[in-house]
């Protein structure tokens, strides 16, 4: 059920958006990289963005978030929307000191219990009290985890949050996010270049190539010919390749099965 | 003590004081050329003030400020790298200030005393101008405090987060120009610079927390101008350069103290 052009989906208008776009366009120079963008994320939906490098994903997410101005078309968003943002990577100039804790409560005004529990949610309690310039490419991912969680968002967004961390870190990074989603019931954007790893956490992904090119299930759109004009041979790889989330890692890595063990691994 | 000794000091504490968080700012923001841009450009704003029949410091703050939203809009052109920009900015407006000065010619000004200082003849005035306005300032930066530094970490982060990011951009380089307008008199405005951002650099090996190492820069600071100025003092030295002299002597000896980490 993959819709070349979705959206005109006013069903979802009613059900209530948490924030969607209306004909989006943003043009840099003479270029157009987002032509007629409709997206929407319903509260509690986990949307993957997938497409090619200069795909416009980066721009759509930065549209949403008010961070580019729309050449034409709207961006929209729920009244009072909280949005907890989590970008692609930040790195803290080595001149300023800050601990951990201290970045956290930048944002906004924060009890020492509300930025230990946001530490225990993310995972990264024990880095509390390290110097934000320390810390590790994933450890800062789950940082800034923390930082979205502050704000008790009804949108967290993500920016491919895969290129800093390992393998081994983002499958963790996104199973905590599902978790976060399940106990809060919050939406999730999300970015990737990568389908498979998101694919059994998503809800939804819409391929993206400057206009919107299918959306729907991920196995849909593993399917979809748009999708695979895209992404050429290698999305036929990842069409055969079904993510049943079927273990966990656990903190030395190795493979701990939560079934009965005769799955394989590619 | 003589009288314009102690006055000196006053004057010069009450600029490091005000210089410890502010020249924090500086560093983090990698401001340092920007605040030497501004700060060069208030000698124009000195002669537009004799000009005009107002306050020099006045005429510094107009000067300083146009010049910072010039930059501002400069930069959104892209052509030109920033460092370009500000040395354009800089030299140019210098250049400009001296070249206006000489066409004043029924005005006698002591030139060098604008350039560099003289930290030894502070009046009244110049006290209550810097005890004003540096409370002004101060109480400007504690307001502004955890929002400047939300901004000086990742200006993404806060724009989503709804904070003022251009307003508080502005608001900084307002204090930076009223720091300049004040301090001029006191270590010239080849010099101001130098006493925001040594204090702050020698504080940083020793920091742990942002506040940590604004209240040392500006202990380091105020240590840095009773050096100055009691050296100024008993060797017959320009008071401005010693002050400086000392802050980067002060910063030399703290980067040779070893640390255990």
């Amino acid at each position: 059920m993959s819709i070349p052009h979705p959206n005109r989906d006013t069903s979802a208008l009613f059900a209530g958006p948490l924030a969607w776009t209306e004909d989006l366009t943003v043009r840099f120079g003479g270029r157009t990289v987002l032509d007629r963008v409709n997206i929407a994320v319903q509260p509690g939906e986990v949307v993957t963005l997938i497409g090619p490098n200069g795909a416009g994903k980066t721009t759509l997410v930065r549209a949403v978030l008010g961070l580019t101005a729309p050449s034409g078309g709207r961006v929209l968003r729920r009244p009072n929307l909280r949005v907890g943002y989590m970008p692609q990577r930040l790195s803290v100039d080595q001149t300023l000191p800050l601990t951990v804790r201290r970045f956290l409560a930048l944002w906004r005004p924060v009890t020492a219990d509300q930025v230990a529990a946001a530490l225990e949610e993310a995972g990264v309690k024990r880095l509390a009290d390290s110097a934000v310039q320390t810390i590790s490419g994933g450890e800062m991912q789950r940082v800034l985890l923390a930082r979205a969680l502050l704000g008790e968002p009804d949108l967290l967004v993500l920016d491919e949050p895969d290129q800093a961390v390992d393998v081994h870190g983002q499958a963790e990074l996104f199973n905590r996010i599902a978790q976060v989603r399940q106990r809060r019931g919050c939406g999730v954007l999300l970015v990737s270049h990568d389908l498979h790893t998101v694919m059994a956490r998503t809800d939804r992904v819409i391929c993206l190539n400057a206009h919107v090119c299918c959306s729907g299930r991920p196995e849909d759109v593993s399917r979809h010919p748009e999708y695979h004009a895209l992404f050429g041979g290698h999305a036929r790889d990842l069409a055969v390749y079904v993510h049943h989330h079927d273990h966990a890692h656990a903190e030395d890595g190795k493979v701990v099965h939560d079934h009965d063990g005769d799955c394989c691994h590619g | 003590m003589d009288e314009f000794v102690i006055r000196a000091l006053l004057a010069g504490g009450g600029i490091a004081l005000l210089a410890g968080p502010l020249g924090s700012f500086v560093v983090w923001r990698r401001m340092a050329y920007f605040g030497d841009t501004l700060s060069h450009s208030a000698l124009l704003g000195v002669t537009l003030g004799f000009l005009l029949g107002v306050n020099p410091m006045i005429g510094v703050m107009v000067v300083c400020v146009s010049l910072a939203l010039a930059l501002v809009a400069l930069q959104r052109r892209r052509h030109l790298a920033a460092d370009t920009l500000l040395g354009i900015l800089s030299h140019g407006s210098l250049s400009l200030g001296l070249v206006a000065l000489a066409f004043l010619e029924t005005l006698r000004v002591d030139l060098m005393a604008y350039l560099f200082g003289d930290i030894l003849s502070v009046t009244d005035g110049d006290l209550m101008a810097i005890y004003g306005g540096g409370a002004v300032a101060l109480t400007g930066l504690a307001l502004l405090w955890r929002r400047l530094l939300a901004v000086t970490v990742d200006e993404d982060l806060a724009r989503v987060e709804g904070m003022p990011v251009d307003a508080l951009r502005l608001a900084f380089m307002l204090l930076i120009a009223l720091v300049i307008a004040i301090a001029m008199k006191i270590v010239g405005i080849l010099l101001i610079t130098s006493l925001l951002i040594i204090p702050a650099a020698a504080a940083r090996r020793f920091a742990r927390t942002p506040e940590g190492m604004a209240a040392l820069a500006s202990v380091l600071g105020i240590l840095a101008v009773i050096a100055g100025i009691l050296a100024s003092l008993n060797w017959d030295l320009p008071g401005g350069p010693s002050v400086v002299v000392a802050a980067a002597a002060l910063f030399l000896l703290g980067s040779l103290v070893p640390l255990r980490r």
